[in-house]
């Protein structure tokens, strides 16, 4: 059994576009009676950002992260994928002794050596969820993105790069069904969104395309920035390819609260773009009119 | 007190430049037992060695110390030089001034000077306790064991036999021929593979000094060269060779049917079966995992619960000349042999572990050998070349090269050398085949470096039109019944992306299944992809480090046919050589222990390599380890792992080692 109490780091997504994600997984985690305690002087991981420019300021961002979990002697989780990348990328850097040092001097703090960081998948796949709801009726196509998965030395996720299964099993268990679909770690082009926008919509539409196909009528995500370009974006895709996807993109702590018994409403599904609501009405979670 | 003679070696200028010779040899005259001391610009050279031998006998040498390159490049011609002025070869001592010196020390002289002298004091010292030793003879057992029934294993069969002597070829599968039996036509020439092999496979069958053992796996190996002991494990077949007729009823009768290996799990076969047409033997083998009336022998035997397979026996009943023997067991055989090659094979790498290209997934993706037999008009499509999802001809075929070579991330950092080219003869087959088929080939670099390679792969560009596309890909997926495949082409530097109805992915060849148990069981050192390694890469390339165990074909490295056959005969060769003497002189510088000493710990037998500490009794009843002369190397792991200090190594006593310790002080 994992340790009741986390630390919790939300990075800045969770504090604004991806404000659904925030609220469903401290609902979702205070129900299963696990701690989140969010780091009091939480910092930006550097994104994708700081490790193309300054390799000592990429490592640096995220042990400060480390070092303030270290310090109440918590584990430490992220519910970001970019923010688990960096934070894992860092502290497989400050493995070695030197730059150890080195990130030391630059936070005028002592780095700790190991601490344990985990993606909130990670932690929700290793609990007993009580399911007062079951997810059957749903075809997830489970979307984990590029960074979670990559490079495998570093994150350390899962068996698989390529077919990864533990948001699959996860949700199989709340009844839902998962689709074997070949896009599952692809890139959704992330950040590339402000300098080129039609790579986005190519590539984010590309995995919308490949999700219907396999005959999907959700999709799971475990990513802030995977959730904006799939859910917002779908409008633009129609626009370009002439394709009406209209799939519901949700939060895999979204699917769990709602196998737990929490509303729609709770789960903030309203605040989504590509709206869910029809496919609650078709389940019966919420009243047809 | 010994009249040592030394001999300092210029090597031209490799040595004199980074040395001071004349202090080397000055400082040489004052080592005590040293009565001469001579240089040469080359001692190795005949001139050089006629020097060695005027001093032995104008002297009155005893003991010959060189200063000159490694042991490994001239210690035997000294030895020889030693001999023919009437002195015990191993009186011979040399000092590594070259490698171990001069070489390594090149920038600084005064340093390099101290540092020749220190060596050739120490040789100096050791030589002084060097003994006299004899070289023992052994007889020879004049017959040959070839494992593995490949072209390879074939081809060195076939000339040991015609060089006169023995051979039992011995076979893991039902049939010899191994994976070119597997191949539709090859390369360059495109003659069709079983053309020219069955004919081969016939004559090994038939050559009255071959015996083939197929269904047959080499259990243990005793011994060493020239009288090897090998335990032979054969198989059963449950039908009698002598009184099958290979009519096929049996065959076409079973009513079991499952995945042929031989088809690469693309066709079928019955669980009585020949692995294909031409097998040799053609004598059918019962696969005992499959046959119906052996799993109901076996679910009543373990008392299974369920419903019991039927007492089928189709076999047995309609055989003619009633051959099934349902009463044959596997057997254990013991032969002698004085020369054994090992010709294992290879197995295609498994594609699975690239997730990202579908392999086992989309059936649409395959490998090169699965291609081989749709091509092959005896294959399951009867050389229709169908798509295994919907049997529809393919018309656009992706090629992906180095799956799994080249890749140490998934899979192994070596190229496997025929890849290039099987693709290339894929496309013009497919071309053949039905003109209309486009062919894209990912390539990272074509090498086609072989007699005729370069004009056939161009052949495949300009003739059959492939478009050859340098750079890997990056995923496969399926949409709207055919494949996606995305890729890159470096050269122009940008995505490609290619609808396809066939991929086809050039595995990577690697070590046959059991390859490192099989280097055991031979005391041969294998490599850390797990291919067996040649004593010398270059100047031995089909021996081993191990006396009288000769290597052939693709368990070397991946080889192509005639690279296969090439080393089938070398292999053949060596060990011809071998065969054709009657006694073998063995390397008197082996281990000897001191049965006052022994405890009989053993330990000595865990840690040799070559399996030479036997073990014997003592009058008194007591353990002894005693050692092997015929198998000892000389290694000397025995002498460090012994405990009570009971064992010791000719030419390199304890005692000479320390005296050579004692020397640089």
């Amino acid at each position: 059994m994992s340790p009741a109490t986390y630390a919790y780091y939300p990075g800045c997504a969770l504090h604004s576009t991806a404000k659904e994600y925030d609220v469903s997984t401290k609902l979702v985690t205070k129900a299963l009676g696990i701690e989140l305690r969010e780091l009091e002087d939480w910092i930006c991981c550097g994104a994708s950002s700081a490790h193309t420019i300054s390799r000592p300021l990429s490592i640096s961002l995220p042990a400060h992260e480390l070092v303030s979990a270290g310090k109440q002697g918590l584990p430490l989780v992220t519910s970001c994928a970019m923010c688990f990348s960096r934070l894992k990328f860092s502290s497989k850097e400050i493995q070695d002794p030197e730059t150890r040092e080195m990130v030391g001097q630059v936070l005028g703090e002592e780095v700790p050596e190991n601490q344990e960081v985990n993606h909130l998948l990670e932690v929700l796949s290793r609990e007993e969820i009580p399911v007062t709801r079951s997810l059957s009726g749903l075809r997830i196509a489970c979307y984990y993105g590029c960074l979670l998965t990559r490079p495998a030395a570093v994150t350390q996720f899962d068996d698989s790069v390529e077919n990864p299964q533990i948001m699959d099993r996860l949700l199989q268990r709340l009844g839902a069904e998962t689709l074997d679909w070949p896009f599952k770690t692809e890139c959704c082009g992330a950040g590339m969104l402000i300098p080129r926008r039609d790579i986005v919509i190519k590539l984010s539409h590309r995995l919308l395309y490949q999700a219907r196909q396999a005959g999907a009528n959700c999709l799971a995500v475990a990513c802030p920035v995977c959730h904006s370009n799939l859910d917002l974006r779908q409008r633009e895709m129609r626009s370009r390819y002439g394709d009406h996807f209209d799939l519901p993109v949700l939060y895999f702590t979204q699917l769990i609260g709602l196998a737990m018994g929490f509303s729609p409403a709770e789960m903030l599904l309203d605040h989504h773009f590509s709206d869910p609501m029809p496919l609650m009405r078709e389940q019966g979670w919420v009243k047809k009119g | 007190m010994s009249r040592i003679g030394v001999f300092i070696c210029h090597c031209g200028r490799n040595i004199a430049e980074p040395v001071d010779i004349p202090a080397v040899m000055e400082a040489t005259r004052a080592i005590p037992g040293v009565v001469y001391v001579d240089e040469n610009q080359f001692t190795c050279s005949l001139p050089g060695q006629d020097s060695v031998r005027r001093a032995i006998v104008e002297q009155r040498l005893d003991r010959v110390v060189i200063g000159a390159c490694s042991p490994r490049m001239h210690e035997e011609t000294f030895r020889k030089a030693l001999a023919s002025a009437g002195l015990n070869p191993y009186l011979l001592e040399i000092a590594n001034i070259r490698e171990h010196c001069a070489w390594v020390h090149g920038n600084d002289r005064p340093a390099a000077t101290a540092k020749a002298i220190e060596l050739v004091r120490m040789a100096v010292a050791k030589a002084a306790r060097n003994q006299a030793l004899f070289p023992k003879e052994i007889g020879v057992t004049k017959r040959a064991l070839v494992i593995g029934g490949g072209i390879a294993g074939i081809q060195a069969a076939l000339d040991i036999a015609d060089a006169g002597h023995e051979v039992v070829l011995v076979e893991r599968e039902p049939s010899i021929g191994g994976r070119m039996a597997q191949l539709d036509k090859t390369f360059p020439t495109l003659d069709c593979s079983a053309c020219i092999l069955t004919p081969k496979m016939v004559e090994a069958s038939q050559h009255p000094l071959i015996t083939l053992r197929t269904c047959a796996q080499v259990e243990a190996v005793r011994g060493f060269v020239g009288n090897f002991e090998v335990d032979i494990k054969q198989g059963a077949r449950k039908v009698d060779q002598e009184k099958c007729t290979s009519c096929g009823i049996c065959w076409q009768k079973c009513p079991e049917k499952v995945p042929s290996e031989f088809e690469m799990g693309q066709g079928k076969r019955s669980a009585i079966y020949i692995p294909f047409a031409q097998a040799v033997p053609a004598i059918p083998v019962i696969d005992t995992e499959h046959c119906r009336y052996i799993r109901y022998l076996k679910f009543n035997e373990d008392k299974e619960e369920g419903k019991a397979p039927p007492q089928c026996r189709i076999c047995e009943k309609l055989c003619p000349p009633q051959a099934i023997d349902w009463e044959e067991e596997d057997s254990l055989i013991t032969e002698k042999f004085g020369a054994l090659v090992v010709a294992t094979g290879y197995k295609p790498f498994d594609p699975t572990v690239y997730e990202e290209f579908g392999y086992g997934h989309y059936p649409d993706v395959i490998t090169g050998l699965e291609l081989e037999r749709l091509m092959s008009a005896s294959g399951p499509t009867d050389g229709q070349v169908l798509r295994p999802s919907d049997g529809t001809p393919p018309k656009t075929v992706v090629f992906v090269s180095c799956i799994g070579s080249r890749d140490e991330t998934k899979g192994h950092s070596y190229c496997s050398q025929t890849c290039c080219m099987y693709m290339a003869k894929h496309a013009i087959l497919l071309q053949e085949h039905d003109p209309e088929v486009q062919s894209y080939i990912f390539y990272i670099d074509i090498r086609a470096t072989g007699k005729g390679y370069e004009e056939f792969s161009r052949r495949a560009q300009e003739e059959a039109g492939a478009q050859y596309l340098r750079g890997r890909i990056a995923k496969v997926y399926p949409k709207d019944g055919k494949l996606v495949v995305q890729g890159e082409d470096s050269l122009i530097g940008r995505p490609v992306e290619i609808t396809a109805d066939l991929v086809v992915l050039a595995a990577a060849m690697e070590p046959n299944t059991g390859a490192a148990e099989m280097a055991q069981r031979l005391s041969i050192s294998y490599d850390s992809d797990h291919f067996f390694v040649q004593a010398h890469p270059k100047l031995r390339p089909v021996e081993t480090q191990t006396d009288g165990v000769f290597l052939a074909g693709s368990c070397i490295f991946p080889s192509d046919i005639p690279q296969s056959v090439a080393q089938g005969s070398a292999a053949a060769s060596k060990a011809a050589a071998l065969l054709n003497r009657d006694h073998l002189v063995t390397n008197p510088m082996t281990a000897l222990v001191d049965p006052l000493k022994c405890t009989g710990c053993l330990q000595c037998v865990a840690v040799c390599p070559f399996n030479a500490v036997e073990t014997q009794l003592s009058r008194e009843q007591r353990t002894l380890a005693v050692i092997n002369e015929g198998t000892c190397k000389g290694c000397g792991l025995c002498v460090s792992a012994c405990r009570p200090g009971a064992i010791d190594l000719r030419g390199t006593t304890n005692q000479q080692l320390l005296a050579e310790v004692m020397a640089l002080w």
